[in-house]
């Protein structure tokens, strides 16, 4: 399987992304977020060069999968701004919303394919909608992305039919199918059976390797360490310690990573 | 056999009901989707709005309702014919009582795929339209068609402002003929065959045109 993905990488390449050269892709700044009186996000500023890889650790409640998802708004906050691409984050504008969510995919831990269509309508349904991409020319595409997670075959298959390993690479596919300049990934991994990971990471490592910004909240240790090229230490709603994985991993400077890293072990 | 020469009025009378329930299925169900829609996703003054209908209307008998838009309005200045006044009490009341079902089915969509329609840029009409609705139907599909079986059979309750339809045939011919036994026997066995064959249509109908597999 693997080795198909791998083979057919050529045929679907990634869009070119439509950026700014030189902007950060994603600027995030002085951001703040509660629920209630419960502050989760305390003051986060992050800059994504375009490229770039980043893997977002901690632990559960420190704040890592909320600050993903406000980056393509699925969270509201409440202080602070973010822009992707150098459109800025309104919640309040429909446009400028689907402005910025045209820039950004995210996958999810789990999967959420629509569970009434096929795995090729899947992949295709958004294009059309959204991009009123014409039936041919997306069906095409469908193809070429599905060939490149190595489920060619799986394109009229429904997704209750499928492993978790192949349904989250059909999200990932139906992801790339808008041509993100970002992608977004919320512990894709965590739902998944331990044998069913591999052939998930395989897929994202080969986006890492093609140009694609990701942001990824992981809990692979190994797989940031490989693929990232900054790693991000969530602690208590803040960015509490960030650098290379050599940095982070193999000399952290703070005892709440400390303790974090011994803890996985 | 004196009930069967009677047969095209028997006819008449069964396509009548098949019609007056097609409209009130074709009609009711899209009325029960916007009231769904409005009672979850709906400005405060739908929800409002939506919910006291739902309430007047699965609160009271079917029959009050008819009687009132047929012999109660033309007092407010609405005259309507019997059919015109079956086709509204129908329509009102499967709109009602369909609007709680594809509501329930529409609450159970889980929270992760609309997250990721919102993520792949869908506006909220495409999201409510192709990923909440179709699998909302699927699951309450049973249901809804159950819904519509029920205000067929209650659609003979129209024979009394005078809507020509089948149980009205079947009263017009036993009165005529004073073969009650029979009549209702025919009538009934009418109705049995006609609410089988809707069962199974709109399950196919489902699968074929609304959701698939």
């Amino acid at each position: 399987m693997s080795l198909a993905a791998e083979q057919t990488t050529a045929n679907a390449p990634l869009a070119t992304p439509h950026t700014n050269v030189g902007a950060p892709i994603v600027r995030i700044t002085a951001l703040r977020k509660s629920y209630g009186s419960n502050e989760v996000l305390k003051g986060i500023d992050l800059d994504v060069k375009r490229g770039e890889v980043i893997a977002i650790i901690g632990k559960s409640g420190s704040g890592k999968s909320t600050l993903l998802r406000c980056i393509n708004g699925l969270e509201v906050f409440q202080e602070g701004s973010l822009t992707v691409d150098s459109k800025p984050l309104i919640h309040e504008s429909a446009m400028a919303m689907r402005e910025l969510r045209l820039r950004v995919g995210m996958i999810f831990q789990s999967f959420n394919l629509f569970p009434h269509l096929s795995v090729g309508r899947n992949v295709m349904l958004a294009p059309q909608l959204v991009k009123k991409k014409e039936t041919q020319a997306n069906t095409e595409r469908a193809r070429q992305l599905l060939d490149r997670v190595g489920l060619a075959e799986k394109f009229d298959a429904m997704p209750d039919q499928l492993s978790g390993g192949q349904q989250q690479r059909v999200a990932i596919a139906r992801a790339l199918a808008m041509d993100p300049a970002v992608l977004l990934c919320d512990e894709i991994t965590s739902a998944l059976d331990p044998e069913l990971v591999g052939e998930v990471l395989r897929v994202v490592e080969s986006l890492a390797n093609e140009g694609m910004t990701l942001l990824m909240v992981t809990h692979e240790m190994n797989f940031a360490r490989k693929v990232a090229d900054r790693v991000i230490f969530m602690h208590q709603g803040r960015v509490h310690e960030a650098g290379s994985p050599e940095e982070l991993f193999g000399n952290p400077q703070t005892a709440e990573l400390k303790q974090f890293l011994s803890s996985l072990h | 056999m004196p009930i069967l020469e009677q047969w095209p009025a028997l006819l008449k009378g069964a396509a009548l009901t098949v019609g007056l329930t097609a409209a009130a299925t074709f009609i009711g169900t899209l009325l029960a989707v916007s009231c769904a829609w409005s009672r979850v996703y709906g400005p405060l003054l739908f929800r409002w709005v939506a919910g006291a209908y739902v309430e007047a209307i699965r609160n009271t008998p079917f029959i009050i309702q008819l009687f009132f838009l047929f012999f109660g309005l033309p007092a407010a200045g609405v005259k309507l014919s019997p059919l015109t006044a079956s086709v509204i009490a129908m329509v009102v009341n499967l709109g009602a009582y369909a609007a709680e079902i594809i509501r329930a089915g529409i609450e159970a969509t889980p929270r992760g795929q609309i997250e990721a329609a919102q993520s792949l840029a869908m506006n909220h009409a495409q999201i409510f339209l192709r990923v909440i609705l179709p699998p909302a139907l699927k699951k309450v599909w049973p249901a809804l068609v159950s819904q519509v079986t029920i205000v067929m059979l209650g659609s003979a309750v129209c024979g009394q402002i005078s809507t020509e339809e089948l149980s009205f045939a079947t009263n017009l011919i036993q009165s005529r003929n004073f073969r009650a036994f029979e009549a209702y026997i025919i009538g009934t066995a009418m109705y049995l065959v006609l609410a089988i064959a809707l069962r199974h249509f709109l399950t196919w109908f489902g699968r074929r045109f609304l959701f698939g597999r």
